[in-house]
């Protein structure tokens, strides 16, 4: 046999080894406040290293049941949130709560489909319209984690304001601005906030669908709720209103970023480099989610900008 | 065990290394190992003498967050004379994208690009040698978290719009910048029952009339052209050109900013 015919069979083996059957995330509940669970993603993007886990997941167990907060990027992480639940308690599972669209918070309802999903309306009409090309695109960047996956639209909406469930009160409040319709839960019992991805902590805040002025907003109102515990979308829990104030600081630099580059004429591919200083440089992945906030955000800001030049059409 | 991802990179590697005999004809490497790059050279730039030089400056994303709209700057300036710089994307169904013979104005060109899917954006700038000087970047079209494939224009009222122009000048003690927009389709003719319809040249004059710098367009550049151009100091500068069906566009720009309008 020649060496081009072995070198061509063992690079045909290397696909043949064994990948198939589910892809295990080693869910691992943590208990932050009396029977409310977190389970943290890594401050990373989507790879096939981390299967999409990138995001933090809640769930309350309360004396009638579970209420979860969003279900992970695929159907393996739903099953195994589910999994993960059932280890800890034998209450059934109450309700889901979708935060807002994006997949790694959503992907997972598969899992879920017998019991509520509850998302705001915005979220539902965002996940209908987009849910599939986020599920290819996921498919894409996370590869064999995301077998069998499909997406399950919200059956239930929500509406604001607040809702006993098994002895918790939970205030459950609309804010936009990091998408069109973002969801928190405030469990005014225990005083956990869930502020999903309105509030990052010590990554970079993702932009597909943001409008910055609403998200500023949104931030304010979050930090004037009482709460003791906050868990962002991304990243650690924290007590005080730090990550608030952190998700802020990008923002705000970011917009003026953003806003004196297009000032001074600079094109797209210009801006791409970023000029920031370290407490945003710090901010894990902030390279590749800053490029992709420029191609986000930035093309309305220029329009803005070359709309106000001297111009005679002829 | 290894994960099956190492396996993968591994196995991928492996195969480059098996499909990939040495492109050394050309007494040069191809620094980005482009499957097409012996074409793109025959095809575009003629066959003639090349040389990979990172002088020629391609700024562009690692990754294309919006395949429709992937910002890119070309600067050849660092060679000195240039008198012409030709922009392709090899793995595109259309590779040419543009064309600029600088003229008077400084060999860089800002633009914004149509990806199908990850591919070398590269820029063959003609150097006063007489030889194409060849720089460029992958991007990866894979896009990146949340990334939602762009659905493309949105407006219904493009046809009314169509060849309207906004822009605004820059200038410092030796240049001009001209950053302008021209509302066109841009049709790449690859949409079934849609024909090609782009912008195909734009020249750049001043008030005397004397053309500053010329620009050739092909169906890859974005919907709606966002075009940075860095022109000799003039305090108007007048655009004219056409599509390819015959449509005009024509319009001055002039030093300063519209505030009454706003």
């Amino acid at each position: 046999m020649s060496p081009l015919r072995i070198a061509i069979i063992l690079y045909c083996l290397c696909f043949l080894t064994p990948a198939w059957g589910a892809k295990e995330y080693g869910l691992k509940p943590i208990e932050i406040a009396p029977g409310t669970y977190v389970l943290l993603g890594k401050n990373e993007h989507f790879n096939f290293s981390n299967g999409g886990n990138i995001v933090n997941i809640g769930f309350i167990v309360t004396d009638d049941g579970v209420v979860v907060i969003d279900s992970g990027p695929s159907r393996f992480y739903g099953e195994q949130l589910r999994a993960a639940i059932g280890r800890l308690t034998d209450r059934p599972i109450l309700k889901l709560f979708n935060t807002h669209l994006h997949p790694d918070h959503i992907l997972g309802n598969q899992a879920f489909e017998d019991i509520p999903i509850a998302a705001l309306p915005g979220t539902i009409e965002g996940i209908r319209e987009q849910g599939e090309l986020f599920n290819d695109s996921m498919y894409r960047l996370a590869g064999a984690w995301m077998a069998g996956t499909r997406v399950v639209v919200p059956n239930e909406t929500v509406k604001p304001g607040i809702v006993e469930i098994g002895g918790r009160r939970l205030e459950l409040i609309e804010v936009d601005g990091h998408s069109h319709a973002d969801l928190v839960v405030l469990d005014q019992t225990t005083g956990v906030l869930f502020a999903a991805d309105v509030v990052f902590h010590g990554r970079t805040p993702t932009t597909p669908h943001a409008d910055v002025g609403d998200w500023l907003q949104a931030l304010d109102t979050i930090a004037e709720l009482d709460f003791k515990l906050l868990v962002p979308g991304h990243g650690r829990v924290v007590t005080d209103s730090g990550a608030i104030a952190q998700t802020r600081n990008y923002l705000q630099w970011l917009t003026t970023r953003l806003n004196k580059a297009a000032e001074q004429g600079m094109s797209m591919a210009e801006v791409l480099q970023p000029d920031a200083p370290p407490s945003i440089e710090e901010l894990a992945v902030f390279l590749e989610e800053y490029q992709r906030s420029v191609v986000h955000l930035f093309p309305e800001i220029e329009a803005k900008v070359l709309d106000r030049g001297r111009v005679v059409q002829e | 065990m290894k994960s099956i991802d190492q396996r993968l990179f591994l196995s991928c590697i492996f195969l480059c290394c098996l499909v990939n005999p040495s492109y050394a004809q050309q007494g040069q490497t191809d620094p980005l190992n482009s499957p097409m790059w012996e074409d793109m050279h025959r095809s575009l730039l003629g066959g003639t003498s090349v040389v990979f030089d990172d002088r020629v400056q391609v700024l562009a994303p690692v990754d294309a967050e919006d395949s429709m709209n992937v910002p890119v700057l070309v600067d050849a300036s660092a060679l000195g004379e240039v008198s012409k710089i030709v922009v392709f994307a090899e793995l595109n169904p259309i590779h040419k994208v543009l064309e600029l013979e600088p003229l008077h104005a400084k060999p860089i060109i800002g633009f914004r690009i149509k990806v199908q899917q990850a591919t070398p954006v590269r820029a063959a700038a003609l150097a006063g040698d007489g030889r194409w000087h060849v720089g460029g970047r992958i991007v990866d079209a894979a896009g990146g978290g949340c990334t939602l494939p762009s659905i493309g224009s949105e407006n219904s009222d493009w046809a009314s719009r169509m060849g309207e122009v906004a822009g605004r000048l820059w200038s410092n003690q030796d240049s001009t910048r001209l950053r302008m927009r021209v509302m066109h389709p841009m049709d790449t003719g690859l949409v079934p029952g849609i024909p090609a319809f782009y912008i195909d040249h734009l020249e750049f004059h001043d008030a005397n009339g004397e053309i500053l710098s010329r620009l050739f367009l092909h169906e890859p550049v974005s919907e709606n052209p966002v075009l940075t151009l860095d022109l000799p100091r003039r305090d108007s500068v007048t655009v004219v050109g056409t599509d390819n069906n015959g449509n005009p566009v024509k319009a001055r720009f002039l030093t300063g900013m519209n505030e009454a309008e706003k």
